[in-house]
């Protein structure tokens, strides 16, 4: 099931200005694999997956793509996104246009689908997250749990094979995080590789592969769930975080 | 911003009258509103009674001007005085002066033919369906290519018409043609420049920067003074740009410095999310901004954006300071006949009339569209 790796991080360290957000990150995601991070807010979580699509520049070190090496100012950047979606914490649905124009536009702008294949292939996606009869309404029109769903519809119907998740549920009401997690939950028996930024421990420890716990900058610990969550094998810091978000 | 849900069309919900008030019947209703809304206090009262008052001396004073007092043809000059009303008499003599100025009198059927072909063209563009599908866009602009190849003819000639020369080309069809054809091309070069203000390129950055601050500190007037005496001395003799061509473009560029910040004001209200999805969803910089960031910035700035259409639309008089005669100016060659003297309160009315019909459609159309947008984006839809 796990197969090549297929991200890359060596070594690298990132700064906002003056700000050392990224210090040393040194991280290797294989195909198929699903990983959790999680950290205190602040952290670097969210720079860190924005350095897989390139939404985020770095300074030092190298981040690798399916073998490509990634450097915003080169160029491949672009040629990666279209491997890699992402589903934001805001859900960034486009509010102009309806949840099939949302879905269809990138797969017939950017792949250069025809309408009709690119509107099946929207249908099939919202299908999965159960929002198909919704397809004709507009972003405002539905509600928050709603818009993640086919915020994660959207990014599918590039067909990627790496899906990056920053706190999909954090900006949800309590009664529709389990939903998105739902939706997270079947994309991860399709074996895409996951990278998910959330604290939704429940959700880490029946999905993930692995959890990256991140702290000022760097990575701080990096297990399978089994030994994450296992107090007789927890470091302190683990154990001091997870105390901090079940508190 | 866009997302915000605004309920439309009920600016005073607070002085309603209760809900009881909907199962009386409609006259008990007209009366409940009337008194709510006009009579509430003793202040509403008197500004009521006021602007009654007001009306009334107003209107006594129209209808006298325009029916009891006024004389139709075939009065004279002197019979229109000594009525003291309108004198449609004269009107109805430069009517076709008023609306065709100094165009062969005889052809006086093309621009009028023009206009109604144009007219269609702005009014078939104006309805959202024709620009539904890809097909009907193709479409819509093979007819709006077809159409204005169809006016420039009709008016120009040619094709077994007898030729007339622009310059002699004055009156609605000149300010109609300098209005919409500046509108459609300032909208497409201040889109460009908006852009280009924001670009991350900095030469592109500041040729457009540039471009805008210098030619916001410049009037109108004198970018049309300027279009009309510098031209020839930059272009080679034989080549001759005609008035309207100069005009035209002198109008494109100065209004498309204005619209231009319209549109970067828009630019700017677009969150940075939006551009992080386009870019995750591996969209380029124009597809970005053609189907995502543009269609919101500029709905934005819809209000605006059709403020400064209408100030274009009036501001097309300016062209009399390169001696062309736009609709103001046949209004004032008409009231210079001798035969009419002293007459010009008709002919200014008949303009007038045009310019409010026209500036009171573009703003019932933006306010149409707004609405139309808003409630299809909103969740009270
Ligand atoms: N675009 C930015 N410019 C400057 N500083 C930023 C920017 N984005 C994030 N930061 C800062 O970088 C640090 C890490 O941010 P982030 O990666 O968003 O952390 P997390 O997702 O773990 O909460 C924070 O201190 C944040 O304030
Ligand atoms: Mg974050």
């Amino acid at each position: 099931m796990v197969g090549q790796p297929l991200i890359r991080f060596r070594n690298v360290n990132k700064w906002y200005g003056s700000l050392h957000v990224l210090r040393d990150i040194d991280l290797t995601v294989r195909d198929g694999e699903r990983v959790v991070i999680c950290g205190p807010s602040g952290s670097g979580k969210s720079t860190a997956i924005y350095l897989i699509n390139g939404l985020q520049d770095y300074q030092q070190g190298e981040v690798e793509v399916a073998g490509i090496r990634l450097r915003e100012a080169d160029g491949t950047a672009h040629d990666i996104r279209r491997h890699v979606g992402m589903v934001f914490q805001q859900f960034n649905l486009f509010p102009h246009l309806s949840v099939l124009e949302n879905c269809c536009l990138a797969p017939r702008k950017v792949l250069g689908l025809p309408r009709q294949e690119a509107e099946a292939r929207a249908m099939e996606e919202l299908a999965r997250v159960r929002i198909a009869d919704q397809a004709q309404k507009y972003p405002g029109q539905l509600s928050g749990g709603q818009q993640q769903r086919v915020a994660i519809a959207r990014s599918l119907c590039m067909h990627p094979r790496i899906m990056l998740f920053d706190e999909p549920t954090s900006a949800l009401d309590p009664e529709m995080v389990g939903e998105v997690l739902e939706a997270m939950r079947d994309l991860a028996r399709r074996g895409v590789t996951m990278i998910c930024v959330t604290h939704e421990m429940g959700f880490a420890r029946a999905v993930a592969d692995r959890i990256v716990l991140m702290e000022a900058g760097r990575i701080v610990e990096d297990a399978p769930p089994a030994r994450f969550f296992d107090p007789s094998q927890q470091s302190p810091r683990v154990r001091a975080f997870l105390e901090n978000i079940l508190a | 911003m866009l997302s915000d849900t605004q309920p439309q069309g009920q600016p005073h919900g607070s002085s309603r009258p209760p809900p009881v008030g909907q199962v009386h019947p409609p006259l008990r209703r007209a009366l409940l509103w009337i008194w709510t809304n006009l009579f509430g206090s003793v202040w509403n009262s008197v500004l009521t009674l006021v602007v009654l008052w007001l009306l009334f001396v107003i209107g006594r004073g129209m209808l006298g001007w325009l029916v009891l007092d006024a004389r139709t043809a075939p009065a004279t000059l002197r019979e229109c005085i000594d009525a003291g009303g309108a004198c449609w008499a004269f009107l109805q003599d430069k009517w076709r002066l008023i609306l065709f100025g100094t165009y062969p009198h005889e052809q006086h059927w093309r621009p009028a033919l023009a206009l109604a072909l144009f007219a269609s063209l702005v009014i078939a563009s104006c309805v959202p369906a024709s620009w539904a599908t890809v097909e009907r866009r193709r479409w819509m602009f093979g007819i709006w290519l077809l159409g204005m190849g169809g006016v420039i003819v009709l008016m120009s000639g040619g094709f077994g018409l007898p030729e007339v020369p622009v310059r002699l080309w004055s009156g609605l069809p000149l300010t109609v043609l300098l209005a919409v054809v500046g509108m459609v091309s300032c909208f497409f070069l201040a889109i460009l420049l908006a852009l280009g203000r924001r670009s991350s390129m900095p030469v592109v950055r500041w040729l457009c920067i540039v471009y805008i601050e210098v030619i916001r500190g410049v009037p109108l007037i004198s970018l049309l003074f300027m279009a009309n005496i510098m031209t020839p001395l930059i272009l080679p003799a034989d080549v001759v740009v005609p008035n309207l061509v100069r005009a035209q473009i002198a109008f494109i560029m100065f209004f498309a410095a204005y619209l231009a910040e319209v549109i970067r004001g828009g630019l700017q209200a677009i969150p940075a999310s939006q551009y992080a999805a386009c870019k995750a969803l591996g969209m380029g910089y124009w597809t970005s901004m053609i189907f995502v960031i543009l269609p919101q910035a500029l709905r934005i700035v819809i209000p605006s954006m059709v403020n400064l259409f209408i100030a274009m639309f009036k501001d097309t008089s300016l062209v009399i300071v390169i001696s062309m005669l736009d609709l103001l100016g046949t209004a004032n060659a008409a009231k210079a006949d001798p035969a009419w003297m002293g007459l010009f309160m008709e002919a200014y009315f008949f303009i007038a009339v045009i310019y409010v019909l026209v500036c009171a459609s573009m703003s019932w159309y933006s306010r149409w569209t707004e609405r139309r947008i808003g409630s299809r984006q909103s969740r009270s839809a």
